[in-house]
């Protein structure tokens, strides 16, 4: 985490009244960190340092938190993120071929994003949508009853 | 609003019966196949399920539709259009029900709104291409009480999803809702209603089964200054979508059963911990917990008495584990999710030190009507140690796709056939898959035994929170288990050793016989291992995270030989062991498989049959798949 990009002012300012707000409480840590990273994106060294300064906890405190759960991201996503289903009954439809697909069109591995910023690539465990399955998201929007085919359409059509 | 106390909730309850009435009616009145339509000056209402699956097809869309077409005509002052949660059917899905004569759409697009609203609620004919075709008739089937989906069902935890609008608290009252919180507070004392919950036999139906009654009186015997109700949604099992749509479709009845337990447990605040994942289940259940708040059903002095209780939401961030209790306690803090050893058991020591008493979503959901219509008829179904009903997520190779909810000791052959259709597209069954990744494979010898805690975990699998898998002869089960045992591999939180370095280990040998590089030795330090595991692991997860390998050795123990023995995969899902052919008799040399393959494997002339470098080929599949003619096969 050497190179980082300094945080402009604003989101610093932000930051900090999100750590007031929840009283600067260490038992608010995951809130704040879930409103940080819905505010920036992603939740960067410097964020994660500015947490640990308003709540007085180590920064390997915050950073052990950021790691443990998969919801937290320290890289920022395409502009378009991408979300596979592994869930089970995704899995059993083909879902993994889907994956591997996307991967030979989009030449990223998961959890990277492509290099003009357009897509990013993540896995997640069922939408819930099980009657559609296999099932991909990107941004808001479920496409479901997929082929390793439908692929290449649907990321042109959403990448224009 | 002023704060309803106890008088005027009853009163409340009369006006908002008024309005379900049409609904209720309609529902009781279906007997027969041939029932009248509605048409003319009587009141319909339009559901339409607002659940994530149904939404995820734009039902939303629908709703918009719908409601500009009756805006169109005119009779808005005639037909209303309700968002309500799930109907379960979601293979079917987006579903839209008409009331009062119960007509069940399925499959409805936005475009259709149009021709539901003319044809059916103006002209009152049914729109027959988009009603339910009965697959072993071949009849259309109007209403869902007559499909085999919903006919061996019971409804108890889902009794009002899909019929209620889960964002007015009118309708969950109007369902006699709150009132076993009323009748508790007004006339029983805590050690009663603890007695009842234990007399009816309700069990945590998060997976463990540990009986709810005894939980609370547990709780209720530490003194301290603060105590804690945790409600656990943290739905982590991969395919199991029942706390999901419970939240969703009935938010009122969890926050209820919250409150009945506070009282009982002597608790001032309720916390509700659920995934981030889950945007519309929050969504409702901050405006149910708002609604509660301002008819008087949480906060100070609910309906008048002395008893106070609020409800909080908290946010998982995505861990599996977390659905361990003491992992969830933690989390809450704002610490990493990792599980402690119990005892002290979190009803003596939980949340910040507090005692607490977590549930599971569809356990509180049953709390309310185990108190309103008795413990006694609660009893009265399931089995002998399991009461009353479980909630699955039926998915997977099946052709009813849904979330249905059955009588404890219902048999996998039911579920499977009369309720889920079959296995879809003809194929033949292989396994059902319970438990999700604390679970195991059942085949087809266990079709026919009761489903409850004690049989389902004599059979080598659980009941876990609810999720059922079905799988097809396409299956490679030595690949499910792997699949199985690389989710707990991600989701050990790294805590125990075991855990975290015995199913690596685990994963790694697996690895190695899907791609035909395992030996029979390798069989053996497989089962050796899970056993250790079983026996060492800290928590929940790491106990049972051997359970998919050691039950598809045993079901499939030929399977994993197979593997080993002749480097065959039989369900050619295991790409190192396949190999890919050109059939010269069907290749008609068009080059398309050539043009696509990724890797230049293979070769041939034009309108001459093409052949496969084996040495160069990656397996990927794009042949087969480009190939017009069915010329590529797979060994």
């Amino acid at each position: 985490m050497a190179k980082e990009m300094k945080l402009a002012c604003d989101v610093v300012e932000k930051i900090e009244a999100i750590c007031d707000k929840h009283g600067n409480k260490p038992g608010e840590l995951i809130n704040i960190l879930h409103e940080a990273q819905s505010l920036h994106g992603y939740l960067p060294e410097e964020m994660q340092r500015i947490i640990a300064r308003k709540l007085n906890i180590p920064a390997s405190k915050v950073y052990g938190v950021v790691t443990f759960y998969s919801f937290f991201t320290m890289t920022p996503k395409g502009k378009h993120p991408i979300s596979v289903c592994l869930g089970t009954a995704c899995y059993v439809r083909g879902s993994e071929k889907l994956l591997e697909e996307i991967k030979r069109i989009l030449k990223i591995e998961v959890g990277e994003t492509t290099p003009d910023g357009k897509f990013s690539l993540d896995c997640l465990r069922c939408v819930g949508a099980c009657g559609l399955a296999p099932v991909v998201t990107i941004g808001e929007k479920v496409y479901g009853r997929l082929q390793p085919k439908d692929i290449q359409k649907i990321l042109e059509e959403v990448g224009d | 609003m002023k704060t309803l106390n106890f008088e005027d909730l009853i009163q409340f309850r009369k006006k908002a019966q008024a309005n379900l009435e049409v609904r209720e009616l309609s529902y009781a009145a279906v007997s027969d196949k041939a029932c009248g339509l509605a048409v003319g000056t009587e009141h319909i209402q339009l559901l339409c399920c607002g659940g994530t699956g149904c939404k995820a097809s734009s039902s939303a869309k629908i709703v918009e539709c719908l409601k500009a077409v009756i805006e169109d005509n005119d009779i808005a002052d005639k037909v209303e259009v309700i968002v309500t949660g799930c109907f379960g059917f979601c293979e079917k899905g987006p579903i839209v029900k008409v009331i009062p004569d119960n007509t069940f759409y399925t499959q409805v697009k936005p475009e259709d709104a149009e021709e539901i609203v003319k044809e059916h609620v103006i002209a009152g004919r049914r729109v027959e291409r988009l009603l339910y075709l009965d697959p072993k008739t071949n009849e259309h089937v109007s209403d869902s009480k007559h499909m085999d989906f919903y006919r061996k069902q019971k409804r108890v935890a889902l009794r009002n999803c899909g019929f209620i609008d889960p964002e007015n608290i009118a309708d969950y009252i109007a369902r006699d809702g709150y009132a076993a919180l009323s009748n508790a507070l007004q006339n029983q004392t805590p050690e009663q209603v603890i007695e009842e919950i234990k007399k009816s036999g309700l069990r945590g139906r998060g997976g463990a089964g540990f009986p709810t009654g005894m939980k609370w009186g547990f709780a209720r015997g530490y003194q301290a200054e603060h105590k804690y109700v945790v409600c656990n949604a943290d739905e982590g099992d991969p395919g199991a979508f029942m706390d999901r749509s419970i939240m969703e479709g009935d938010p009122h009845s969890v926050i209820e059963a919250m409150a009945i337990c506070g009282f009982c447990i002597g608790a001032d605040q309720g916390l509700i911990y659920i995934r981030a994942e889950y945007p519309l289940a929050v969504n409702r259940l901050r405006i149910a917990i708002d609604q509660a708040r301002e008819y008087g059903m949480l906060g100070k002095n609910i309906m008048g008495s002395d008893f106070s209780f609020d409800v909080e939401i908290r946010y998982g961030a995505g861990a599996f584990v977390c659905g361990e209790e003491t992992a969830l306690i933690h989390s809450m803090e704002g610490k990493r999710g990792e599980p402690t050893l119990k005892p002290p058991f979190p009803a003596e020591s939980g949340y910040n030190g507090y005692p607490t008493n977590v549930n599971n979503v569809e356990t509180l959901a049953n709390v309310p009507i185990i108190l309103t219509k008795g413990a006694d008829w609660f009893a009265s179904i399931g089995t002998e140690k399991s009461k009353g009903t479980k909630v699955f997520a039926l998915a997977g190779k099946i052709n009813n796709v849904g979330l249905i909810e059955v009588p404890m000791g219902t048999t996998l052959r039911e579920i499977i056939y009369d309720i889920g259709g079959g296995v879809k597209n003809g194929k033949k069954f292989k396994a059902v898959q319970t438990g999700g990744p604390s679970g195991g494979c059942l085949t087809e010898k266990h079709l026919d035994i009761p489903i409850d805690y004690e049989s389902l975990g004599a059979a080598g699998s659980m009941m876990g929170s609810g999720g059922m898998i079905v799988m097809d002869e396409d299956d490679c089960m030595v690949s499910v288990a792997k699949f199985y045992l690389e989710f707990t591999v991600g989701e050990s939180c790294g805590k125990c050793t075991p855990c975290r370095i015995g199913n690596k280990r685990m994963l790694e040998i697996l690895t190695r016989i899907t791609e035909g590089k395992g030996t029979m030795d390798d069989i053996e330090h497989l089962k050796r291992l899970a056993a250790t595991i079983k026996d060492t692991a800290l928590c929940g997860l790491g106990q049972t995270s051997p359970n998919p390998i050691l039950s598809t050795i045993d079901n499939f123990y030929d399977e994993y030989v197979e593997h080993v023995k002749n480097h065959k995969c039989r369900a050619g899902q295991c790409k190192a062991l396949l190999t890919y052919t050109v059939n010269p008799e069907k290749c008609k040399g068009c080059g398309a498989c050539a043009r696509n393959c990724p890797a230049d494997a293979i070769m041939g002339d034009v309108r001459k049959p093409h052949v496969i470098n084996p040495f160069k080929c990656i397996r990927c599949g794009m042949c087969q798949s480009r190939c017009k003619f069915d010329a590529i096969q797979v060994f």
